[in-house]
């Protein structure tokens, strides 16, 4: 994939709203201001690379990867797969996919929850991989649990899996949540709702995927992302200096 | 009606939450050696040509509480302006980091060099920067912006020129403490909001 070529811009219509009252921390973290537009540079174009040998032999093994190996973490298995592609639908390959995610009970290993669904010894909920040369990615996990959080009086995150992705230029940068079919939670999140159009919600709920399952072993959800993608014109002058 | 086009929709963001640091910054969430390697620990090896410098901060939100759970992403080139993946660029220079705010005070440090120039497509060369990515907890749409010198010349830059209001300029320009050091606080709301892009 090339590193030239200006980015598209962000429809900034399919993203959530940055202001959302719902999502109470959201109201002092939101700017006021317009953000200022301008085509992209070297700065956005070009991104950061990952190789292969950075990563280790469980890092996309949530399962396994916290006891190395030695121990399974416990709740329901599954396998969670995609592709990775730009708006003009080319793979993106070898891009880094990091995802993490609380246990089956809803706890996070994270210094700062204290909720009291217990820590499971054998996850850590962390995971890391590249996609393949068609942007193919896969991790083996547990299905989290629904947790609540201390927004409304009675809120409860969905099961969800927060998902990163670099892309091939930092202007491409994005971090998402995937949710799971079906889960009735997904209609009362706050967060969620950030997102105003449904159609745009339902992009981010991961289909029961039984092509990919492996039978008495682990189900498979299906997530597919979509990053920025790069203008393509015959008439664009070359960047100085490259 | 009219044809259907060849163009897919961006997946659409959403907040990276309180507990990023599971996924990307291991030792801060509590967890040491989660990994074999954490990646983007520091955007330099020992060695990397250019001037070392160090720029510490906070990101402050609409009360002016500093954030304790802010991660912020940076990518830059290196002192030549020449990017890790480019011909001829500083092997010892990766570019990209990560970092979080302390969870006590709100505090974060970058230690880098200091980027060389680079062009745009229109010839002009850009003053020197450094390129940030903030997310948190609240921030449902990670938010760009850069860090500019103000020992540079900045008088030309392309992004700093499209700023209509000319005292917003501040705010993305580094202010000199010392010796190699910098400070740069990020104000998400408010009185002297920083300038947040789109690019």
């Amino acid at each position: 994939m090339s590193d030239q070529g200006a980015l598209i811009a962000r429809n900034r219509n399919i993203h959530p709203v940055p202001y959302d009252p719902g999502y109470k921390t959201s109201v002092p973290r939101s700017p006021n201001w317009a953000l200022v537009s301008m085509e992209s540079t070297a700065s956005e174009e070009f991104g950061p690379r990952f190789g292969h040998n950075k990563l280790g032999l469980y890092d996309n093994n949530l399962i396994l990867n916290f006891t190395r190996g030695k121990a399974p973490a416990v709740g329901e298995r599954i396998l969670v797969h995609g592709r990775v592609v730009d708006e003009n639908n080319r793979p993106v390959a070898n891009t880094l996919v990091e995802v993490w995610q609380a246990n089956a009970g809803g706890r996070y290993r994270h210094k700062k929850d204290g909720y009291l669904a217990p820590l499971d010894p054998n996850f850590g909920g962390c995971g890391r991989t590249l996609t393949d040369e068609n942007g193919y990615y896969e991790f083996l996990t547990i299905r989290p649990g629904a947790y609540p959080w201390p927004n409304r009086g009675n809120d409860w995150r969905p099961m969800h899996i927060h998902v990163s992705v670099f892309g091939s230029g930092f202007g491409q940068r994005l971090i998402t949540q995937m949710y799971f079919e079906g889960d009735p939670l997904i209609n009362h999140c706050p967060i969620v709702a950030t997102i105003k159009d449904r159609s745009q919600i339902d992009r981010l709920v991961a289909p029961l995927d039984f092509s990919k399952s492996k039978p008495l072993d682990f189900l498979a959800y299906k997530f597919d992302i979509v990053l920025r993608g790069r203008r393509q014109t015959m008439f664009e002058n070359k960047l100085e200096g490259m | 009606m009219v044809q259907s086009l060849d163009t897919l929709q961006e997946t659409p963001s959403q907040t990276a939450g309180p507990y990023v640091h599971i996924g990307m910054i291991q030792a801060h969430a509590g967890m040491e050696n989660y990994y074999d390697e954490e990646l983007g620990i520091s955007p330099i090896e020992e060695g990397a040509k250019g001037e070392v410098i160090e720029i510490t901060g906070s990101v402050y939100d609409g009360t002016g509480w500093a954030l304790r759970d802010a991660l912020i992403e940076s990518w830059q080139p290196d002192a030549m302006g020449k990017f890790s993946t480019q011909e001829g660029a500083d092997p010892k220079v990766h570019g990209y980091c990560r970092f979080a705010a302390d969870s006590e005070t709100g505090e974060f440090t970058l230690r880098t060099i200091k980027p060389g120039r680079v062009g745009t497509r229109h010839g002009v060369m850009q003053a020197p920067h450094i390129s940030l990515w903030i997310v948190a907890r609240g921030i449902n749409v990670g938010l760009q912006t850069r860090i500019y010198f103000e020992d540079e010349d900045n008088s030309e830059d392309l992004l700093l020129s499209k700023i209509e209001q000319t005292p917003r300029v501040q705010t993305l320009i580094a202010k000199k403490t010392g010796e190699g050091k910098y400070r740069f606080d990020i104000r998400l709301q408010g009185e002297n909001e920083t300038v947040f892009l789109d690019i």
